[in-house]
Formats: structure tokens, C-alpha cells, sequence
């Protein structure tokens, strides 16, 4: 019995750890960016920070335009895969027969499990030079590039979560719609996805965060140019994002150099923005859970 | 329609006074897994009454309900052959309309379904569907229905508060108000009190017993005790087949088949 009541306690004691232990990472990662980025603030004058130039080998650190490339391939990477990852996830829960399910959800996990250089290898050997003559513009590495090839990588995640919650909607949910004269579209739109709205939002937002959080493909396809977007038609020029920034200029910039500090800094703004965006999500399904508890009270 | 409705058999009727509803002919179902489900079954459900379906699980009872309105069209269901005749519908033909045939024939399930809405949009739900936009039409229907499922006491001053606040019993009474609402001439329910206590059961069948005035009602029941307390006629079910098919009073004191006999006794089941 006490070798029993031995083990119980080292079990729950290093489960319990393990949980903590993702706090724990988080509060560590951002010390650390706060340590390195924070003196970037005093290094850099504030107009400099928030000028429209970033070229630090002459001492130029505005962050906006990589803030902005960041903001417009992201939102053009939601445009290209919440209407498309929504679709397929409706029709792999909802439309098509058991033996496609079977079929097509590995291959949407596969696609979702592509490393994303080959997607890069992809975007520069056809879908540049295609947009390029198509479109009939100087480059085809553009800011558009970088959102289709983007909202590809978003699709697979934004399909895979919402699949699942679409599923776990009960069967008998269906059929009483139907049984009431809904068509297979009308169940699905009035009773099976609002049944399932938060897990589609937590689909939404976790693609939105991996298109903002992907570095490789961006920098091979955007063109890489820090240039403030200032109108739509930036979306056919050159971007560069925060991701691409510190991944391209990390490997060469003098350790503890203002140069270095203002890369954390861009890291810590990154980190912001997606704590922004996770909180967006937990609130509104925080929102939801409360008023079900409410009702089931 | 292709095929013209025969004239049923003596065996397919309950009894030789009742007016046919619906007329089955040689019902076959098998499921995509080679399970069949019911095999040939011939009977026919008199209008205004209530018709029972009774038998241990797995014999047909809940496949042969959902065919009645389409449902199974979208389960797996490999084939269907066979003719179900509503008045003068055959409502397999692939040609049907299966929306305006689910609004004919409504159906109740075992664990109540109410949709993620308010009370009151849990009944206009289907009639908007089915077109209805008119307030007055649809608070008239409001009312009614939920007064024939005998919950309009209980409701009437919180309609708009989410319809899964409600206890098991008046969701299941809510569902039938749903279907009510949409006037169908048919009502399925396919063990429609299973989840419910003694009270709220008795709730159910007294409203039943109103409604069968107006509707024609196939039941499943959730026991035997009940398939002999509500029933105007009875069929047996056992393995996809229908053993024996009578008025509830004589099938219940004295059944035909020995086989229904063993299970009303509860030799087996």
C-alpha cells in the first residue's frame, strides 16, 4: 500500500509540473525577449521607431513597415483561407460520403505537415513567375504571393480544427432540422455550424496565427522590401514581415548591438499581437461557455 | 405515379373497419455494413388512431419509422426496395420531394433534440423554413402547439428563454410541439418518453391520446406496459419482420403467434 501511495504522489506531482511547466515557458520566453528588446527602446529615439524606413546598417529602425507587411500578408492570408478552409471543413463534416471523408481529412492533415520550404520553392518556381506575366507587374515576389501561399498553409489547419467541431455536433441535431423540413444547407447553416461556432473560431484563429507566425515561405516569395503598405494596390508590391526580419537578419548582426536589440523588439511586438489574437478567441468562446453554463444552470 | 396501390390483404390490416393511411407493400432495407434491417414488410397504418410498433431492439422498429419520412436517406443505407404509399404518394419514388414529406410526417425522437434557440424559435423554426413569415401566424402557432403538447402552462411566460433551460420532460413535449406546429397529417415518435419520469410520461400520452383525434400517430413505445396503455392497434416486430399486427385490446390479452405471446409474457427481449 505505501509503495502504491509512493508512486500516486510522484505521478501527480509530475503531471502537475509538466502542466505549469507551459506558464512557465511562455513567462521565460517573453523575460528573455523583454531583456534583450527592451533597451532597443531607449536606444532607438521614438521618431526613428516609428519612421517608415527600416534600414539598420545606417542606423534607420522603423518597425511600421515590417508591422504593416505583416499586418497586410496576414489579412490576405485570412481572405484566401477562412472562406476555403470553412468550405472544405463543412463539406468533409457535412456533405461528403463516409469513403471521401476517409480520404480526403489525412490528406488535408498530410498537406497541413508540408514543411513550408517546399511551399516557398513552389510559390518562387511557378505561382511568382505566373502572377508576374499574368498580372503584368515588374515582380511576381509580392506581398499577394505571399497571402495566397500563406492562406495554402493556414487551409489545412483552419480544416482540420473545424472539421472536428462541425463532427462533434450530435447527429441528432441533424436530423431534427431535417426532420423539420430544413434543407441539408439550411441545417447546416442555421443548426450545425452555430452549434459548433466556437471551435470554428478557435479554427480561424489558430490559422490566422500560424499565417502570422510562418517565416519561410514569406521570405522566399514577399520580395522582402520594407515598404509601408499605405494603399491595397501594396498588396501587388513587395512586403516584408516581422517573421522574415528576424529570420533573415539574425544570423548577421553583432550580438547586443542596437541592430540586435530592435530584432528582439520586433520579436516582442510579434509576441503581442498573437497574445492579442489568442485572447480574441478565448474571450468569445469564454463568452459562449459562460451563457451555456447559464442555461444549463 | 408508376405503380398503382393494391388493394391490402387481409393480413396487412389491423382490422377490417379502419380507413389506410399508408399502405406498405414488401418494405426491404439493408444496410450498407449487409445487416438487413426489414425484411418485406406488409401492413397498413389506419388514419386517426394510434399505431404502436413493439418488439426488443434491433428488430426494424426505428428503421421502419425513419423510412416513413426519408429520414434514412441520409444514414447508411444501402437499399431500399419496396413501396410506401401516403394516400396516394409512393414516397420511395426517388422523384419525391423529401422537404414537403418531412412536413407531412413529423417525427419525435427517443432523447429529446431541441435546437440551440429560444423556446418560442425552437417551434417557428420549421414553419419559417416552410415560408411563414407572419407574426400573428406564427405567435397563433406558438400558442397552439404548445397548449396540444400540453406545456403552454408551464412556458407561456418565458418564451424567449433558451429552449435547453427546460427540463428533460418539457424538452421532449417542446419537440412535439415543434412537429405540431408545422401541422403534419403524420406523427412518428420513436420511443418518445424513454428519458422521462412517470409523470411527465403520462403528461406525453394524455396529449396523445388528444391528438390522435386529428393525427394519425405510429409509436414506438419504450415498454410494453405503455405499448398496451396507448395503443389502437399494435405490430410486432421481431428481426426485421412483423410477426403479428392487431388491435391493441386483442393483441395484448390474446396474441396469435406463439412468439408474440413469450415476449408480452417476457420469456424473452
Amino acid at each position: 500500500m505505501r509503495s502504491v501511495g509512493w508512486r500516486e504522489f510522484v505521478i501527480t506531482r509530475l503531471i502537475r509540473a509538466a502542466g505549469y511547466s507551459s506558464i512557465l515557458f511562455v513567462g521565460m520566453i517573453f523575460i528573455f525577449l523583454l531583456r534583450e528588446g527592451a533597451p532597443a527602446v531607449v536606444e532607438i529615439p521614438f521618431d526613428t521607431l516609428f519612421s517608415e524606413r527600416w534600414y539598420p546598417i545606417e542606423d534607420y529602425f522603423g518597425i511600421l513597415p515590417l508591422i504593416g507587411g505583416s499586418i497586410l500578408v496576414t489579412i490576405g492570408a485570412a481572405v484566401v483561407a477562412v472562406p476555403i478552409g470553412l468550405a472544405t471543413a463543412i463539406f468533409i463534416a457535412e456533405v461528403a460520403p463516409r469513403w471521401l471523408r476517409e480520404i480526403l481529412k489525412p490528406f488535408v492533415e498530410l498537406l497541413g505537415g508540408l514543411p513550408s520550404v517546399l511551399l516557398g520553392f513552389l510559390g518562387i518556381l511557378v505561382m511568382a513567375p505566373l502572377i508576374r506575366t499574368t498580372l503584368n507587374i515588374p515582380t511576381g515576389l509580392t506581398a499577394f504571393t505571399g497571402s495566397l501561399l500563406l492562406g495554402g498553409i493556414a487551409i489545412p489547419t483552419i480544416v482540420s480544427v473545424a472539421e472536428d467541431a462541425l463532427d462533434a455536433v450530435p447527429r441528432t441535431y441533424r436530423d431534427a432540422a431535417l426532420a423539420m423540413g430544413a434543407t441539408e444547407w439550411q441545417t447546416i447553416w442555421r443548426v450545425t455550424l452555430p452549434a459548433a461556432r466556437s471551435g470554428v473560431l478557435t479554427a480561424i484563429m489558430l490559422g490566422i496565427g500560424r499565417a502570422l507566425g510562418e517565416t519561410m515561405t514569406v521570405m522566399m516569395v514577399t520580395g522582402n522590401a520594407p515598404v509601408l503598405p499605405l494603399s491595397p494596390m501594396a498588396l501587388f508590391e513587395p512586403a516584408r514581415t516581422m517573421t522574415a526580419t528576424i529570420a533573415a537578419e539574425m544570423g548577421e548582426v553583432a550580438n547586443g548591438s542596437v541592430h540586435y536589440h530592435s530584432l528582439f523588439l520586433i520579436g516582442i511586438v510579434l509576441f503581442l499581437i498573437s497574445l492579442v489574437i489568442n485572447l480574441a478567441a478565448a474571450s468569445v468562446v469564454f463568452r459562449q461557455r459562460k451563457r451555456a453554463e447559464r442555461v444549463l444552470s | 405515379m408508376i405503380s398503382e396501390i393494391p388493394t391490402p390483404t387481409p393480413e396487412m390490416m389491423p382490422d377490417a373497419s379502419i380507413t389506410p393511411k399508408i399502405v406498405v407493400k414488401d418494405l426491404q432495407v439493408v444496410y450498407s455494413d449487409g445487416n438487413e434491417s426489414l425484411r418485406g414488410i406488409n401492413l397498413v397504418i389506419p388514419e386517426r388512431a394510434i399505431t404502436v410498433l413493439f418488439g426488443p431492439a434491433g428488430g426494424g422498429k426505428s428503421t421502419f419509422l425513419r423510412t416513413l419520412n426519408r429520414l434514412n436517406d441520409l444514414a447508411d443505407v444501402a437499399e431500399v426496395s419496396g413501396h410506401i404509399w401516403l394516400d396516394d404518394v409512393d414516397i420511395l419514388d426517388s422523384q419525391i420531394d423529401t422537404i414537403a414529406l418531412r412536413r407531412r410526417v413529423g417525427i419525435v425522437f427517443a432523447r429529446p433534440v431541441v435546437l440551440p434557440m429560444s423556446i418560442r424559435q425552437n417551434i417557428t423554426y420549421g414553419l419559417e423554413l416552410a415560408g411563414e413569415r407572419r407574426a400573428s401566424h406564427l405567435d397563433e402557432a406558438v400558442e397552439r402547439s404548445l397548449k396540444a403538447a400540453a406545456l403552454w402552462e408551464e412556458v407561456h411566460d418565458r418564451l424567449n428563454d433558451p429552449a435547453v433551460a427546460l427540463s428533460g420532460g418539457q424538452q421532449q413535449r417542446l419537440c412535439l410541439a415543434r412537429v405540431l406546429a408545422l401541422e403534419p397529417e403524420i406523427i412518428l415518435l420513436d420511443e418518445p418518453t424513454s428519458g422521462l419520469d412517470p409523470i411527465s410520461t403520462g403528461k406525453v400520452e394524455l396529449s396523445l391520446q388528444e391528438l390522435k383525434q386529428r393525427y394519425t400517430i405510429v409509436l414506438v413505445p419504450h415498454s410494453i406496459q405503455q405499448a398496451a396503455r396507448v395503443s389502437d392497434f399494435a405490430g410486432f416486430f421481431l428481426n426485421g419482420e412483423l410477426v403479428e399486427y392487431a388491435p391493441g385490446k386483442r393483441i395484448f390479452t390474446h396474441p396469435q403467434d406463439q412468439r408474440t405471446e413469450d415476449y408480452i409474457e417476457g420469456r424473452f427481449g
